[in-house]
């Protein structure tokens, strides 16, 4: 009896180690990013793109930044919000940061929302999920809330700080919440759930990405190879143009 | 010679266990000095976190005991077909990733959810409030005192139950004032276990009941938020935790090993 358990055991893991050693191609760059999950789409396609075999870590840029601060080492550090990788970058851990995309924010609505303004979240008993505050998107949608004249009422909606847009959007998805604040392409990768309300330019933040190689990398190549492909007329910036992001004004 | 390399393991096992789990948490302690630690209590978020998740975990724990304790005497008392089906199904949520746990309550429990409709109707609202996450905590942490507390029962001699109900106590009497004393030890455990587990609930809360200060960020949310923000205050906040989980564990193991007379007598 045991001795069948215990092969059972072994088989299964004989399984998964193969099922593990598939992915494990040696010949592509291999690098490991952290990335703003606003990216999490748009990367993986590019990585197959350059033909790269990356490992990501998407999540909130201020939670991605506090690993590389805590001694965390990935290739290459993408985020939402340039001031943490200039941060990151002045105390010596990131090479220089390329900004290499723009993004606007929305308002994310069930299909079908009745919400069509940013007026119309100050009524009553809506639920609205925003970021937390230190993650980028959590910033930005409340730098364009200090500029709307019935803020009170719009901030007495609010129900969750969700720790990336990833999470805001899965509160609209699953109906928990009746609006959120996300990124444009956030709406247009949930395009079959989700509706944007545009956010007048008046109120509009600026959502700069921008990218540098973190230093003491184990593929300084690699992840110079990923970076580069993201701007001029690198494979990545059809990619992310197709995915909803502008380029960066120069 | 052979007794003698066995033990070696043993003891090496043992300190490479014990290592293992008591370095990062004395790690905590290390980088934070104390002044910081009491700072962070005086800090709101900090201290606002701490009282959710106080408590929205006892009134948890008060749920599963409530209902776990009389439960779990079932299952250890009575054999009765698919009873193997119905235990595997009370653990099924301790190996559910958190994640997952709260995406089931929210298909379940949501607006959409298959009773969250009805619930919404009834005035009950969940998702986005306290008591979202009291039903978080009480899903992920409940099998924890289940599983122990049928382990307690299933450990009380059947013959004292049966010499009480000769004496002619109801079963009711017999499980309050035989069983429950006797499978003390057991029951106490499964409560810290699980009071623990309910503290630490992370992943199903922020799925279900989401984040939000005073509402719905228990510490443990809290922290990661601090996290990205404020590593020191993530760490202080931390520290609190551990020195409370800490404080909990030892106060109720020491409680677990009142005698039985003290407990139960009167």
């Amino acid at each position: 009896m045991h001795r069948r358990v215990f092969t059972a055991l072994l088989g299964f893991l004989a399984f998964a180690s193969v099922a593990i050693g598939c992915s494990n191609g040696s010949d592509p760059p291999r690098v490991t990013v952290s990335a703003a999950s606003s990216l999490t789409s748009v990367f993986q396609v590019y990585s197959d793109e350059i033909g790269a075999d990356a490992r990501f870590s998407f999540a909130g840029s201020d939670q991605l930044a506090a690993q590389i601060e805590q001694g965390a080492r990935p290739d290459v550090f993408a985020s939402a919000e340039p001031d943490l990788l200039t941060k990151l970058s002045r105390q010596g851990l990131v090479g220089r940061p390329i900004v290499f995309a723009r993004n606007s924010l929305v308002i994310a609505v069930p299909e079908g929302s009745k919400i069509d303004s940013v007026s119309d979240l100050a009524q009553p008993s809506l639920d609205i999920v925003i970021g937390a505050p230190g993650v980028p998107a959590g910033d930005y949608a409340r730098e364009a809330l200090d500029r709307v004249p019935r803020q009170d009422a719009i901030l007495a909606n609010l129900r969750s700080e969700e720790p990336d847009a990833k999470g805001i959007v899965a509160k609209l998805i699953s109906g928990a919440a009746d609006a959120g604040f996300v990124y444009a392409t956030d709406v247009r990768a949930a395009a079959a759930d989700l509706d944007a309300v545009a956010i007048p330019a008046s109120l509009q933040p600026k959502i700069l990405y921008s990218i540098a190689a973190v230093k003491g990398s184990d593929d300084p190549d690699g992840a110079r190879q990923f970076i580069a492909g993201l701007s001029g007329d690198g494979p990545g910036v059809q990619l992310l143009e197709g995915a909803g992001f502008a380029r960066p004004a120069r | 010679m052979k007794a003698r390399w066995f033990g070696l393991l043993l003891v090496v096992a043992l300190a490479a266990s014990l290592l293992f789990l008591t370095l990062p948490i004395a790690t905590i302690f290390l980088d934070t000095s104390p002044g910081a630690l009491i700072a962070s209590l005086g800090d709101d978020q900090a201290l606002e976190a701490l009282r959710l998740s106080f408590y929205t975990s006892t009134i948890a724990l008060a749920l599963i005991v409530a209902f776990g304790t009389p439960a779990a005497y079932l299952l250890a008392t009575r054999r009765f077909r698919g009873r193997a089906v119905l235990i595997t199904l009370i653990e099924l949520p301790l190996v559910v990733p958190p994640a997952v746990a709260g995406i089931a309550l929210l298909s379940a429990f949501g607006p959409n959810g298959v009773v969250g409709g009805a619930l919404e109707q009834a005035g009950v609202r969940l998702v986005f409030e306290s008591a979202g996450v009291v039903v978080a905590m009480s899903f992920v942490a409940g099998p924890f005192y289940l599983r122990a507390a049928q382990t307690g029962f299933e450990a009380v001699n059947p013959s004292w139950i049966a010499a009480a109900r000769t004496l002619g106590a109801s079963e009711a009497r017999a499980f309050a004032q035989i069983a429950i004393p006797a499978a003390r030890a057991g029951l106490v455990t499964g409560a810290a276990l699980c009071w623990g587990r309910a503290v630490g609930e992370f992943g199903a809360t922020l799925v279900f009941a989401g984040s939000f200060r005073g509402t719905t960020q228990t510490a443990s949310l809290a922290i990661v938020e601090l996290f990205g923000n404020d590593f020191d205050a993530a760490l202080a906040l931390s520290a609190v935790l551990v020195a409370l989980s800490a404080g909990l564990l030892v106060t109720i193991k020491l409680a677990a090993r009142l005698p039985a007379s003290r407990t139960a007598g009167r």
